[in-house]
């Protein structure tokens, strides 16, 4: 098949999953479907949060098998709560195969992604997760820097809703993470709510 | 040809745990291919289809001006993706198939008509070929159709249909950005966008854009050079 798919897909690390983070001015906004599935087509669970808090403002998404997701969380979150100043020097360790997303004092709003080869980047969106390459095109087209929070909220929930309707292993609730100086506001768009685009 | 390349590709796998691979050019065991991104959208009156321009053999870029809007007929083209040698194939055999049935009716063949020989020849040989392919044009019973006629040989009509390797990045944006009614200076700035988006993405795919507008008063063909493709202000 190495004739026909182009190198990224199915590489196996980020499966399952459509997630996204995106920077405007005051804060981060991230999101990620709700789908668990084992396999490609047994649905396990229908509504699992794969948004993180790791620490008062700090979120990250996680694409790829829970249990190591799950695992490499709870070790930031204990760093993070013992060693605050330490840790925010050593960001880079914290985060592997995720999207790391919030706001501190020091910088303001801060997006960074780790890609597969362990690359860490600091960007003002990030996509990531099986569902992402559908909406490569669409983010491209669409974002803007210096968008208003209500312009990013919109193009979360539209790159999400886009994504989860192509790929089968993502899907039903769009979960938000609104992070700011003031704190976080979750947001949940059930499936029935999400924008819909033209069916052919 | 095919002995030197099967004993190439040996030799690599056997050497690779020496890692000389750069004494072997990974081209030499690579067929070529289009991975491409290829699209059409019908309008009312006629369709659009647009291309990418990048032919491949592994990493090296075979050919970075192709043509992958194949003429099948006056008013039927196709667009090509997967191994160059195959969809080459199929294409010139259609061709022949579409003319000899045209001459037999005395009139000009139907898109469907195309289309469905292209199904037939992609199914029947689906485990030797890999080609994904865009069948469209006008006609004068249903005016401008596309149908798609993916690996493995299903046939559909759609509206728009994309395909190649670097469709995937260009769902989302296809998804939100197509409207049924679309004129055709819409359907152009809609296609070029979309090709121009996936060619950012996909490293198989890149080069010029290459479109093709098919009516009832003929085909008109567009390039869009690099320099001229519209810009996203991306990071």
């Amino acid at each position: 098949m190495y004739r026909y798919s182009s190198d990224s897909y199915g590489k196996g690390v980020s499966t399952g999953t459509t997630i996204l983070a995106l920077k405007f001015s005051g804060g981060v906004i991230i999101g990620s479907d709700s789908r668990a599935s084992m396999g490609g087509s047994y649905v396990s669970s229908k509504l699992i949060n794969k948004l993180v808090q790791v620490h008062d403002r700090i979120f990250c998404c996680m694409s790829g098998s829970l249990a190591d997701a799950q695992a490499i969380t709870r070790a930031a979150k204990f760093q993070l709560g013992f060693h605050r100043e330490l840790c925010y020097q050593h960001k880079e360790e914290l985060s592997a195969g995720f999207i790391t997303a919030g706001w501190d004092r020091k910088k303001g709003p801060q997006v960074y992604s780790v890609s597969l080869g362990g690359m860490l980047v600091s960007q003002p969106f990030a996509i990531g997760g099986s569902g992402s390459t559908y909406i490569y095109g669409y983010v491209d087209a669409k974002y803007k820097p210096g968008m208003t929070r209500e312009e990013c909220q919109t193009f979360a929930v539209n790159a999400l809703a886009l994504a989860m309707g192509r790929d089968n292993v993502s899907g039903g609730v769009a979960h938000l993470a609104i992070i700011s100086e003031k704190g976080v506001e979750h947001v949940v768009v059930p499936g029935d709510k999400l924008p819909k685009f033209h069916d052919k | 040809m095919a002995a030197t390349a099967a004993a190439l590709q040996f030799s690599a796998q056997v050497s690779s745990l020496n890692n000389y691979n750069d004494l072997h050019p990974d081209w030499t065991q690579r067929e070529v291919s289009t991975g491409t991104t290829i699209m059409a959208v019908e309008f009312d009156g006629g369709v659009v289809m647009g291309a990418d321009s990048r032919t491949t053999t592994g990493s090296y870029i075979a050919n970075r001006v192709t043509d992958k809007l194949t003429p099948i007929h006056d008013r039927i083209f196709c667009c090509r993706s997967g191994s160059a040698a195959d969809t080459q194939a199929i294409a010139d055999a259609v061709t022949y198939q579409l003319g000899f049935h045209s001459i037999e009716l005395d009139e000009a063949p139907l898109v469907q008509t195309a289309a469905s020989l292209f199904r037939d020849m992609c199914y029947r040989y689906r485990e030797e070929l890999m080609a994904g392919i865009i069948v469209a044009g006008w006609d004068q019973r249903r005016g401008g159709q596309v149908y798609t006629v993916p690996v493995g040989g299903m046939l559909t009509r759609q509206p728009v249909s994309v395909g190649g390797s670097g469709s995937s990045y260009i769902y989302g944006y296809v998804d939100s950005n197509y409207r049924t009614g679309m004129n055709k200076e819409e359907c152009l700035k809609f296609t070029a966008g979309a090709l121009t988006l996936a060619m950012e993405r996909d490293g198989s795919s890149g080069g010029v854009v290459r479109m093709a507008i098919i009516t009832e008063k003929g085909v008109e063909r567009q390039v869009i050079l690099g320099n001229q493709l519209p810009q996203f202000s991306t990071v």
